[in-house]
């Protein structure tokens, strides 16, 4: 009638699975959806603002040195157009005269001047070494000067054994060339440079067209310049390069590259990319974590969710199955009373017939003469007999009448006592067969309680056919005793005792639970306990179990007397006296 | 001769088991009792409409009419008549349903001769009380 319980199980199980899918599909998709994108702009567009802030930090300082340059270059070249006389003498004092004047307006930037002939021999200096007469014709600095109206060298050691780099202008006197030259104090201009910091790693260092460093960077770094940064063609058009570089140790660093307009340098700013988007991965982190912690609750959720969920269903599964089985039961009960009603009836009108030819043969014996007296008695031994049996049938057939007449579900005032009476009666030989005695100890006047009488016998007949079975073939007793409970409330108390094995402890939470059942397979269908419960939990009564091994199980029922206590409606006594 | 003697009771008795009314007339005549049998509802009706009768034996159950239908009509006919149903079917809301349309008593079958003769002779008393007090 109902499915096998693995069938049941499984579908439960794909059921819970169903529900979590579904459950884990509307909930973390959407958050993994919504958080990758948000994560994904919010990167792109931090990503876009720490380069912009970069470029232009770097172009800031850029300008900055460009300026530098472009006045310190402006302030040589005006010298070289105030010189006029060439002379040796009247040049040096020229030269110490602007110098000192230099070192009052701008600090220690300029180093030192010199003068310089078309044939590289500097005739006139003024500066802290010795380099008069000092002959260049061989340094690249002069010879590119020599090309040029203005040049910057780069960054070198030359003759005094130190970084520096010159400005040096190219000046016409008396027709002939020469080249003024000034010295610019390395430490002043490395600082520069050297102040552009950013976070933990990041740096900012000059180099030129070669790439060859023309600063320190930060102090405590050793730069290895890459050599792309040399390459000319990466600028393109741009002014400013901001790019991602990977180097040999796997680091992905941040640069940004900005060509000097004075110079044929670059300004590097180099950062580690994880210390410049170093708040965007802690966002991102922070984001991942509490992502994280949502799926865990989200999936805990969903497990504890789905199973009780289903649980539920399950068990409003189970009860609708016990009602369905109630029905069904109280509907074969109703249509084995109808069917006994039926035989009763029929059976009666014969037997009635042969009971009254029986007290016609004894009539007629009566009168009868010449009979041995023997023979006399023996006839209406023989009549007797058959009266005794026709009063037998009619105690069987108004005892089914009986039970029928309460297969009728529909409640009524009942008298429960009367109601057990009959069912005992009824599995008295059943009982009998197995061997268990049935006795009854009920009290007198318990008040007539509203209730279905088909349900009252579908419970005590459960609760007895239990008890024989329980009890197997060793047999045993069951004793089924009523009682009134009037201290607190009004109950109505039926014990149903037996002496059989008792259920384990281990069973007794569940004995009511719907198809629960320790019968054999096909024997039992776990439903009949729980029908009790649920006719006796309907009717607003309790039903309670208390067993132990080896002693015997005790049903208690307790029944509210839910009416006002009526009076037993009077029948003439000839009712009952069948 | 047993049981308790009714003289000159004029008994009609109704049912449709032949064999029962039969024997059952038997017995009852032996003992004294005028006993008229109708196999059906149809055949009391007539009897009734032809004799009077002190006491009458109903079955609840036969074929042509209903014994709860034959009684309503007997009540109509004849007010003071006692009816005692005597039926097969062990339904007591059957018989009480009897009782309220006014019988006078009911019994199951099979039933003791001795009991339904105490009833009837319960019955024919009772007539004759009321007879006696509506003749006063």
């Amino acid at each position: 009638m109902h499915e096998p319980i693995t069938d049941r199980k499984e579908f439960y199980q794909v059921l819970t699975r169903n529900i979590r899918i579904r459950i884990l599909l509307v909930s973390i998709i959407p958050m993994m959806l919504t958080l990758g994108i948000l994560c994904r702009q919010f990167h792109l567009a931090y990503s876009e603002k720490i380069s912009a802030h970069i470029g232009e930090l770097v172009l800031k300082h850029t300008q900055n040195i460009d300026t530098f340059l472009k006045e310190k270059l402006g302030n040589i070249r005006y010298l070289a157009r105030q010189l006029s006389i060439t002379e040796p003498d009247m040049a040096q004092q020229f030269l110490t005269s602007q110098l000192s004047e230099l070192k009052d307006e701008y600090g220690d930037v300029f180093t030192d001047l010199g003068l310089v002939d078309s044939d590289g021999i500097q005739f006139a200096y003024e500066g802290p070494f010795r380099l008069v007469n000092a002959d260049y014709s061989e340094a690249a600095w002069f010879l590119k000067s020599m090309d040029s109206p203005y040049y910057i060298s780069d960054v070198f050691a030359g003759l005094r054994g130190h970084p520096h780099f010159i400005l040096a202008v190219k000046l016409s006197a008396q027709g002939r060339t020469y080249i003024l030259r000034s010295t610019i104090n390395f430490t002043t201009f490395n600082s520069l440079v050297e102040n552009v910091q950013i976070g933990r790693t990041g740096t900012a260092f000059i180099v030129n067209a070669q790439g060859q460093l023309q600063t320190h960077p930060r102090s405590g770094t050793k730069e290895i310049v890459p050599s792309f940064i040399a390459d000319p063609t990466i600028f393109k058009d741009e002014h400013t390069l901001i790019l991602k570089h990977k180097n040999d140790k796997g680091n992905t660093c941040l640069y940004a590259l900005t060509l000097f307009k004075t110079v044929d340098w670059r300004m590097v700013f180099r950062q580690d990319a994880g210390d410049a988007l170093r708040d965007m991965w802690n966002a991102e982190l922070f984001t991942l974590i509490i992502f994280l912690v949502g799926c865990t609750a989200i999936v805990s959720v969903s497990f504890t969710l789905s199973k009780n969920l289903v649980k539920r269903i399950a068990r409003a599964d189970r009860k609708n199955e016990a009602m369905n089985q109630q029905v069904v039961e109280s509907g074969k009960l109703a249509s084995i009373g109808r069917l006994a009603a039926g035989i009763a009836h029929e059976i009666n009108n014969p037997v009635a017939i042969m009971v009254e030819e029986a007290g016609w043969m004894s009539d007629l014996l009566e009168e009868e003469a010449g009979m041995t007296p023997d023979g006399r008695s023996e006839f209406n031994r023989a009549i007797a007999q058959i009266t005794t049996q026709g009063r037998r049938c009619k105690d069987i057939t108004h005892k089914l009448l009986s039970f029928a007449r309460k297969s009728d579900a529909t409640e009524a005032d009942i008298d429960i006592n009367e109601t057990i009476r009959e069912i005992v009666e009824l599995t008295a030989q059943m009982a009998r067969y197995n061997n268990v005695t049935i006795s009854t100890r009920l009290a007198p006047d318990l008040p007539f309680i509203r209730f279905s009488p088909s349900e009252l016998q579908q419970v005590i007949l459960n609760l007895t056919n239990n008890a024989i079975d329980a009890m197997g073939k060793d047999g045993g007793t069951v004793e089924i005793v009523t009682g009134v409970k009037t201290q607190d409330d009004n109950w109505i108390e039926i014990k149903v005792d037996d002496n059989g094995p008792g259920i384990p402890a281990q069973y007794l939470d569940r004995i009511f639970d719907p198809f629960f059942t320790t019968k054999a397979v096909g024997k039992g269908t776990g439903l009949g306990l729980s029908i009790c419960y649920g006719i006796i939990q309907k009717m607003g009564g309790t039903i309670e179990v208390e067993s132990h091994v080896g002693q015997g199980t005790r049903f208690l029922i307790r029944l509210p007397v839910n009416v006002r206590q009526t009076t037993k409606p009077s029948t003439s006594d000839t009712t009952n006296n069948l | 001769m047993k049981g308790t003697p009714l003289p000159h009771t004029r008994l009609l008795i109704v049912d449709d088991e032949q064999s029962f009314v039969d024997v059952l007339t038997n017995r009852l005549s032996r003992r004294g009792i005028d006993v008229v049998k109708a196999y059906s509802g149809a055949q009391a009706l007539q009897a009734l409409r032809q004799n009077i009768f002190d006491v009458m034996v109903l079955d609840l159950k036969m074929e042509d009419m209903d014994g709860i239908e034959v009684l309503k009509i007997v009540r109509k006919m004849a007010p003071d008549l006692p009816v005692i149903i005597l039926t097969g079917h062990g339904s007591r809301t059957a018989a009480e349903d009897g009782m309220t349309l006014g019988a006078f008593d009911y019994l199951t079958k099979p039933c003791e001769l001795k009991e339904l003769m105490e009833k009837i002779s319960l019955a024919r008393q009772a007539k004759n009380k009321q007879n006696g007090e509506t003749n006063k």
